[in-house]
């Protein structure tokens, strides 16, 4: 094992979406010296690697950023924070117009204007969208990239960021990086739950299953405030390929029907988990399989929509053209999948101020890892990268980090040894994930059980999950990326924990599916339109409930 | 889904270990890319877009109702086009212009 030790002024964990803008914004406002670190490369990583359809969030002509706020608010049934919709909502144009000059094709008229796809997207050909980005990003003067590196776990001392330790999963070596303001950017947490497919495809799902969770649980072992854990993301997918639904729905507007040929979503609502709720229902209820109508389309829309998938989700496309059969000859069959914890969807991540700094000092968060913001997608993402750097440029003019303590150092150290020394464990870092993927099939509400569970089932789920993460300790890791996987079941593992908890706290259904308690059935206005976050004190979670931040005001932490 | 990566036709340019999200592809003693970790793919095809000889290609499996289909991409300036050749072995091309936005 080598041993690298870097100092920086800030440094940018995950090099995805919000990262990369972070990067161009600091380098644009201030000379300061900045690092990314990624996991992987910064050319094709996270969520936008196979491209995207559309861009989901941007306020069309005649909208204001206070409806988009309105409209998210009322799809996520009020827990949000206006603060953090607001702030994101009015730079959402800005950021476009900055992609657009990055190289990205957007869809416009005669006039020059963007083509809208309904109130809120715009259309463009996303398959390059990561390259631009990273592109622009390894231009900049003041800014180094680690490709490959895979932060484990940061160095907090009295509340305060100093840095953070990371794996060279190709070079075997373990860093130390000293900075004097961090920005967390790693996105949310997949394979939590046992997936739609869990043998030769398990890796088939919406989310990247490369994005762990390892910003949700490095805050939490910090001691950071998260909020909002219990409103998981489930998303309603193409069956088999997990292929994003929207482009059929709002594309060529197709209907959710049953086997029946009934239209159910009229039924249920269309809010985003009302859309996998009403799916879920009509299977149970005997009038499975759901799927969205697309007979009947034209033979030019079928044209589209197979140049339309291959830029996003080819899979689609594939199983299209193997089948012999286009969409408008046969229904798209449409499934829920396991669910995710992702801050872009829903609300789940840390609980940071109107600037985006997080409870801890000198850290700050954007993205799918930040929590209270629903809906922000790529260009939400790219608007909290923003706020979050200029938020970071501004307090390292007044602050600088202490070096890490050798402590510390020596503890990461002899922890890498533990697991590529010798080998003495009886169970392999897959079976343990396997295991933990079960569990929360089965305890907490994942797809065996139609997403639903109750305090008891919970319960279990707390105990085994505790139970796997003590095992967890004996693993044995062959080569740095193996570690890295060590690293990354320990992340999901204590996110799970933290799932477990805030379901488990929230005594109402609020969102059907994403968040349904049998033992509370019901939503209950009175006592829930609150918050529900949470820390980690001597050991055990903590829950705290609060009051929801009203709506044009600042939010600051007074800790 | 997974890839699949053809060793005599690999030139070890290594583009496709650089891109591949989840760093799942490595090489082997003689400089040639091999997926090492097959079940772990994401199927998100930068690997596939990335290789300068059409050696990477990639599959549905069979539990998600794949058929043994494989499909490459060759660049062609703005053209990307998509090459699927069918166990029966139809061929079926699919030509994008990157500097076309989609319709949907
Ligand atoms: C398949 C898919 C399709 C989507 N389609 C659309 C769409 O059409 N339109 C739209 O507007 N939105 C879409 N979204 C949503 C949008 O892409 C995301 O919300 C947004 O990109 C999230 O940005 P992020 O920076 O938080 O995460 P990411 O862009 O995923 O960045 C996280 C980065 O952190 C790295 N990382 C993770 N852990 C570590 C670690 N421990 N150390 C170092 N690096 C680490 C990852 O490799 C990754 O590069 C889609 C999302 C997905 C998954
Ligand atoms: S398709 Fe994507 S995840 Fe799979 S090997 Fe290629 S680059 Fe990696
Ligand atoms: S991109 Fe193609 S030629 Fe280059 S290393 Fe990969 S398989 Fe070989």
């Amino acid at each position: 094992m080598k041993i690298e030790k870097i100092k920086t002024q800030i440094l940018i964990i995950g090099g995805g979406t919000a990262g990369c803008y972070a990067a161009l914004t600091i380098a644009e406002n201030s000379d300061a010296k900045t690092l990314i670190c990624e996991k992987a490369h910064i050319k094709r990583s996270g969520c936008l690697a196979a491209g995207v359809n559309a861009l989901n969030a941007y306020i069309v002509e005649g909208r204001t950023p206070q409806d988009y706020v309105e409209y998210v608010k009322k799809d996520a049934d009020g827990i949000v924070r206006e603060d953090l919709l607001l702030t994101m909502s009015e730079r959402l144009n800005k950021v476009t117009e900055r992609l657009e000059q990055l190289g990205l094709v957007i869809l416009k008229d005669e006039k020059g204007k963007y083509v809208t796809r309904g109130n809120r997207n715009l259309k463009i050909n996303g398959e390059n969208i990561k390259p631009i980005l990273a592109q622009a990003v390894e231009n900049l003067p003041n800014v180094s990239i680690l490709n490959r590196v895979n932060i484990i776990d940061y160095a907090v001392e009295n509340n305060r960021i100093n840095g953070a330790f990371g794996i060279g999963i190709e070079n075997n070596t373990f860093y130390i990086i000293e900075a004097d303001a961090v920005i967390i950017a790693t996105g949310g947490a997949a394979g939590l739950y046992k997936p739609n497919n869990p043998g030769f495809s398990r890796h088939k799902m919406w989310y990247p299953p490369f994005n762990t969770g390892a910003g949700y649980a490095m805050g939490i072992r910090a001691g950071a405030e998260m909020t909002t854990f219990e409103m998981r993301f489930i998303a309603l997918r193409c069956k088999d390929t997990i292929a994003p639904t929207g482009t059929l729905a709002q594309g060529v507007g197709a209907k959710q029907i049953n086997s029946l040929g009934d239209v159910y979503e009229t039924k249920y609502g269309i809010t985003t988990s009302e859309r996998v709720y009403g799916t879920v229902n009509e299977n149970l209820e005997g009038r499975g399989p759901c799927y969205l109508k697309t007979e009947g389309i034209t033979h030019e829309q079928d044209e589209s929509l197979i140049k339309a998938y291959l830029n996003m989700a080819p899979s689609q496309t594939l199983k299209w053209i193997e089948s012999g059969k286009n969409p408008s000859q046969q229904n798209v069959e449409i499934e829920g999948t396991e669910p995710y914890i992702v801050g872009g969807h829903t609300a789940s991540g840390y609980w940071v101020d109107t600037n985006r700094a997080t409870t801890i000092k000198g850290l700050f968060a954007a993205g799918d890892v930040a929590g209270g913001c629903p809906q922000k997608y790529v260009t939400g993402a790219l608007a909290e990268g923003e706020i979050a750097a200029l938020s970071a440029v501004d307090f390292i003019k007044n602050h600088k980090a202490q070096s890490i303590d050798k402590e510390k150092i020596d503890k990461q150290k002899s922890e890498i040894k533990k697991f590529i020394g010798e080998n003495n464990s009886n169970f392999t870092i897959e079976q343990l994930e396997e295991a933990m993927q079960t569990v929360m099939d089965s305890y907490a509400g994942g797809i065996k059980t139609n997403y639903r569970f109750n305090e008891k089932q919970l319960d279990i789920a707390d105990y085994k999950i505790k139970q796997i993460y003590q095992l967890t300790d004996r693993l044995h890791a062959d080569d740095f990326q193996e570690l890295m996987y060590i690293y990354e079941l320990r992340e999901r593992l204590t996110v799970c924990q933290s799932v477990i908890a805030h379901l488990k706290a929230r005594h109402e259904t609020r969102w059907h599916s994403f968040a349904e308690n049998l033992d509370y059935p019901e939503k209950d206005n009175k006592n829930w339109k609150k918050y529900v976050n949470s820390r980690l004190e001597n050991g055990e979670i903590k829950i705290i409930l609060r009051e929801l931040v009203k709506g044009g005001t600042q939010f600051e932490h007074n800790n | 889904m997974s890839i699949t990566i053809d060793k005599s036709k690999c030139i070890g340019c290594g583009k496709c270990r650089t891109v591949c999200p989840g760093s799942l592809i490595k090489k082997d003693e003689n400089g040639k890319a091999f997926i090492k970790y097959p079940k772990d793919c994401w199927g998100c095809t930068s690997c596939v877009k990335e290789c300068p000889v059409h050696a990477v290609r990639f599959y549905l499996g069979a539990d998600i109702g794949g058929m043994g289909s494989l499909v490459h991409t060759e660049s062609m300036g703005d053209i990307l086009r998509w090459v699927i050749e069918k166990s029966d072995g139809e061929i079926s091309k699919i030509d994008i212009n990157r500097k076309e936005s989609n319709k949907y």
